[in-house]
């Protein structure tokens, strides 16, 4: 732009003529790259905006647009990366320019001009998306950490900071946010407190009541709730870094403050331009987003609406797709106000609020349900008639939200007995199945997705949850309507005759997980008596014998060389070694926690060379032999037995290695023996078969050197004890683990680790890694949590004694192996002949040998083969 | 093994000559051993409980690795055909007649095959 802005001037008039053809294509600037914003620029390409428009997007911030409504998983175990709403191709795309950390500091509706620090950049059509700040009352003595706030990843950074030092945070504003935010203290170990103005907490979403149940509920969590304080002053502490002053005399001490207040509307660059401002801030916009600026739209929570701001994203959404229709002239839905009804988990406490959660309708009557043994409550206000729903208000038990809401939406007549709706679901309250809502019912609200829309895709022969996910966009926005898109979508499946196919294979007709529990109730120790019992045929598949194989020995742990059991096995398995693409195999022995003395060192080099295989360290911190044929197997395997080694199940879908650093006995900055605890935990878990392969690693301090947040179960010490982290992975799709409980003793780790595989191979599809497992959890981590932690399903004892028969019966399958000649029997290349496969060519490279290449076959000499 | 699950078949069907390779004892039920067998590498499945045919002989060649590693796929049942699967890229081939399921321009040799009192007898030309 820059380039045309100078050129221009003075230029000779076929040069002018050169510049109104190129300026054909108009520009359309972007300012904020939130969630709105973001939300815009997707549509605006989806739509075909840059056949017309170069498009070019600002934004403060430093990262391109990340997910703001679960920013407190930031804390626990997400990255910012992760947290980005979309690759970085879509801001790649020819024709868009993202300005990421270039804050516009003027806009010149005059010239049509926005101003940067790197210049100015002219505009045809400008939207304004940016967003909210959050109000910090003006408080004495409120500075540095005292006087935080939790809005973008640079904020949440400096909470981190602020609190690695600190025991106790506390929240100012008892609101959403607020409530996020302690969550998030209570996330990075603080001891939480939250401070609310207001008699109640969530003054705008919920009622008396409903305020009480939730404080009541956030209190058994160990968060310190304060209400009806003001806070007057701020000032040196004597236990803590902090004292704020409340009214009579009343304190709180604390080591940092959070403020959580309310947010204003981002809108000093309209003011400054002097475009109409809202009563309560915020850019006016009309029904069509537009300012009072013909070439200037507003969306999302800088926009103000018949005099009201929107602090949700999805009427941010709906302002963006009809922003985003308008400039490429397509049918543009007004935007008419949205609906403030919101559901989530907070401190892991279900809320829910739905309309008019107040009853301020003229004539509005209630239904309340009260439980205050486990602080449940639950309001139904309907209309005058009794016929309609108005609103609703939800603690402790979010399942009769998604009914509820649909009541209200779509104007559906109430049953005879209204309060059934909010009764315990013992009572065989009337829920509203999937067939009986309409066409035009709203299931995704974010991205205005209709259960129309889901049909149309299903009849266009989307058959599968995440194609459709993809295809319609539903549930990509907060998540929050997956429970009804999946019942939505399973409705439709079968009401057009298709059955969702779970089967194995050809001959079971169960999934996984239904033959593993069949396997355990029926105690059921071979694969013929499964197929006797539950299958088809008289042999098997490849798909079948494995995944059976694998249940076999997750429950029994029986030798994997047992004849029954052979033929079940991937060659792997069979042959306890790793084939490689000529047919040869690599050998791992077992060395636990990467630890190893230099005589076994010496005994695996003296193998190596003895057999001539090529030598690498593997990234688990062990050896791999490369290059032995068959028949060498069991030869190599006794002399590596004889040294003292066991296999180490490279080959298995099952336990490989507990990666770990060197801990407090060398390291100066180790807090705790992470060696001695990754010999523990190698030795507990190895030889345990399961529906993946499982990755273990232990760190000794918070350094993390030994990269436990990428495994399926990652350790960390801490001064305390032990972080214990789950359901990580490196490989094609990367995963960080999240952070599941922290400062564990030895004992209650192995028994949370304990718990934790064990469900994961009952309850794990077939070759389902602990990371795809865990997202597919309904309920996620804090289900997870309930059933590991706190036992919510009365599993734990079994989990862990099913895990310690695994345990006792753990023998090395090679040594097992090769005191049987029977099982040796498979170990030769040639039953008949001792030759070795004569197919089989290395050459040398680097000192050692590798497999031949094709290309490279024709320059050996090979022997004549008669036919 | 019973004399019953003995396969007759007569050589000069195939107009072949059986050569012993190995002994009933070599073989493992349910899997594959592999004969040499002047030169060629013979994979031999023995598959007692099916139904019918239970030892068949087939190339141990895998044209699409290009190594020797049939004999150490896994076999089992496809829509009523015994296959084996290659244990490098899992493609099946018919114990039956040698063809890929995934690939038949991919087509293995397979050999006439019988149990003659406790010897494995291969069929060859």
């Amino acid at each position: 732009m820059l380039f045309f802005t100078v050129m221009g001037f003075g230029q000779v008039s076929f040069m002018n003529s050169n510049v109104a053809t190129l300026n054909k294509q108009q520009t359309l600037i972007v300012i904020g790259n939130g969630m709105v914003g973001h939300h815009c620029v997707e549509q605006l390409i989806e739509r075909g905006a840059l056949k017309r428009y170069r498009l070019h997007v600002f934004s403060e911030e430093p990262m391109r647009a990340y997910d703001r409504v679960h920013l407190s998983e930031y804390f626990s175990g997400r990255d910012a990366e992760s947290l980005a709403l979309s690759d970085a191709s879509l801001y790649q795309t020819p024709g868009v320019t993202l300005h990421l950390g270039v804050p516009v500091l003027e806009i010149d509706r005059e010239r049509r001009q926005v101003i940067t620090a790197q210049g100015c950049v002219s505009y045809d059509k400008l939207v304004l998306a940016t967003g909210s700040y959050p109000f910090v009352p003006p408080i004495e003595g409120a500075e540095g950490d005292s006087r935080l706030v939790y809005r973008t990843l640079e904020d949440l950074d400096a909470i981190r900071s602020a609190a690695a030092n600190a025991r106790r945070g506390v929240v100012v504003g008892g609101g959403l946010l607020g409530l996020e935010a302690a969550n998030a203290l209570k996330s990075l170990g603080l001891e939480a407190h939250v401070v609310e103005f207001a008699p109640r907490l969530m003054p705008v979403q919920l009622d008396d009541l409903g305020g009480l149940a939730l404080k009541a509920q956030i209190e058994r969590l160990g968060v310190g709730v304060h209400l009806s304080r003001a806070t007057q002053s701020i000032s040196a502490g004597e236990d803590y870094r902090y004292r704020m002053n409340f009214a009579n005399d009343e304190f709180l001490e604390t080591d940092l403050v959070v403020f959580s207040a309310g947010i204003r509307a981002q809108d000093a660059l309209a003011r400054d331009c002097a475009l109409e401002i809202g009563p309560r801030g915020g850019v006016v916009i009309d029904d069509t987003c537009l300012s009072c600026d013909p070439n200037i739209y507003a969306i999302g929570e800088c926009a103000s609406w018949n005099g009201s701001l929107f602090g949700l994203v999805a009427p941010g959404y709906q302002m963006a797709r009809s922003v985003a229709a308008r400039l490429c002239d397509d049918v543009a839905e007004p935007f008419q106000g949205a609906d403030m009804s919101t559901k989530l988990k907070l401190l892991g406490v279900d809320v829910g609020s739905i309309g008019d959660a107040h009853a301020n309708t003229p004539g509005a009557r209630s239904y309340q349900f009260i439980d205050e043994t486990s602080a449940s409550y639950r309001r139904l206000v309907v209309d005058a008639s009794g016929k309609r729903v108005l609103g609703a208000v939800l603690i402790g038990d979010n399942s009769y939200y998604d009914t509820l809401l649909q009541y209200m939406q779509n104007a559906i007549t109430l049953p005879s007995e209204p309060a059934a709706l909010i009764l315990p679901s013992s009572e065989g309250a009337p829920i509203l199945g999937p067939g009986a809502l309409p066409e035009a019912a709203t299931v995704c609200s974010c991205h205005n997705v209709t259960k129309g829309a889901i049909c149309t895709a299903i009849d266009g022969g989307c058959t599968d949850l995440g194609l459709l996910k993809s295809q319609t966009k539903a549930c990509t926005g907060c998540g929050g309507c997956a429970g009804l898109l999946k019942q939505v979508f399973e409705h439709e499946l079968v009401a057009r005759g298709v059955s969702v196919d779970k089967s194995l294979c050809e001959h079971f007709a169960y999934t996984r997980q239904e033959l593993y529990a069949l396997v355990r109730v029926e105690g059921v120790i071979s694969f013929e008596e499964l197929l006797a019992k539950h299958g088809r045929g008289h042999t098997g598949c490849d798909v079948c014998k494995p995944a059976v194989g694998s249940i076999l020995a997750s429950c029994w742990n029986q030798p994997i060389m047992e004849p029954s059991l052979v033929p079940l096995q991937d060659t792997n398995d069979t042959f306890m070694a790793n084939m490689q693409k000529n047919g040869t195999y690599s050998v791992v022995p077992r060395i636990p926690g990467g630890e190893i003395t230099a005589d076994k060192l010496i005994a695996i080099g003296v193998v190596a060379k003895k057999y001539d295989l090529y030598t690498k360290i593997t990234g688990g911190q062990r050896i791999d032999l490369f290059g032995a044929q068959l028949h060498q197997l069991p030869d190599i395997w006794g002399e590596l037995i004889e040294a003292g080694f066991e296999t180490g199940h490279a080959y298995g879908k099952s336990t490989r290695t507990v990666k770990s650093c060197v801990g407090s006995t060398w390291c100066r900055y180790g807090v705790q023996d992470s060696v001695q605890m990754a010999l523990a935990i190698e030795d507990r878990y190895k030889g345990l078969r399961s529906p993946h392969k499982l990755k273990f690693a232990v760190s000794g301090c918070t350094r993390e050197c030994a990269e436990a947040q990428s495994k399926d179960v990652g350790v960390i010490a801490t001064e305390k004890g032990w972080n214990l982290y789950i359901a990580g992975n490196g490989g094609m799709r990367p995963r960080h683990a999240e952070l599941f409980a922290t400062d564990l003793d030895d004992a209650t780790l192995i028994r949370y680790i304990d718990r934790f595989l064990m469900f994961y191979i009952r309850t794990a599809d077939k070759l389902q890694r602990t990371s795809v497992w865990r997202e597919s959890l309904e309920g996620g981590l804090d289900y997870l949590k309930d059933v590991i932690i706190h036992d919510s399903l009365g599993l734990g004892a079994e989990l862990e004694s099913q895990m310690q028969l695994v345990v006792n019966r753990y023998e090395c399958e090679w040594a097992n192996a090769l005191k049987d000649p029977e099982k040796l029997k498979r170990f030769r290349t040639f039953v008949n002949d001792k030759r070795p496969d004569p197919d089989i060519h290395f050459v040398q490279e680097r000192g050692q040998r590798r497999p031949i290449m094709a290309a490279e076959l024709n320059l050996i000499p090979v022997t004549e083969e008669s036919v | 093994m019973n004399q019953s699950n003995t396969q007759r078949v007569n050589p000069a069907e195939h107009s072949a000559v059986w050569q012993p390779v190995c002994s009933q004892q070599d073989l493992v039920n349910d899997s594959g051993v592999v004969v040499w067998l002047d030169g060629a590498q013979v994979a031999l499945f023995y598959l007692p409980n099916v139904q019918g045919k239970t030892l068949y002989a087939i190339d141990n060649h895998d044209p699409q690795s290009g190594a020797n590693v049939i004999g150490r796929g896994l076999v089992g049942s496809i829509k009523g055909d015994l296959v084996v699967a290659s244990p490098i890229y899992k493609q099946h081939f018919r114990l039956q007649d040698g063809t890929c399921l995934e690939y038949p321009q991919q087509r293995l040799r397979v050999w006439p095959v019988r149990l003659n009192a406790g010897v494995v007898e291969v069929g060859v030309a």
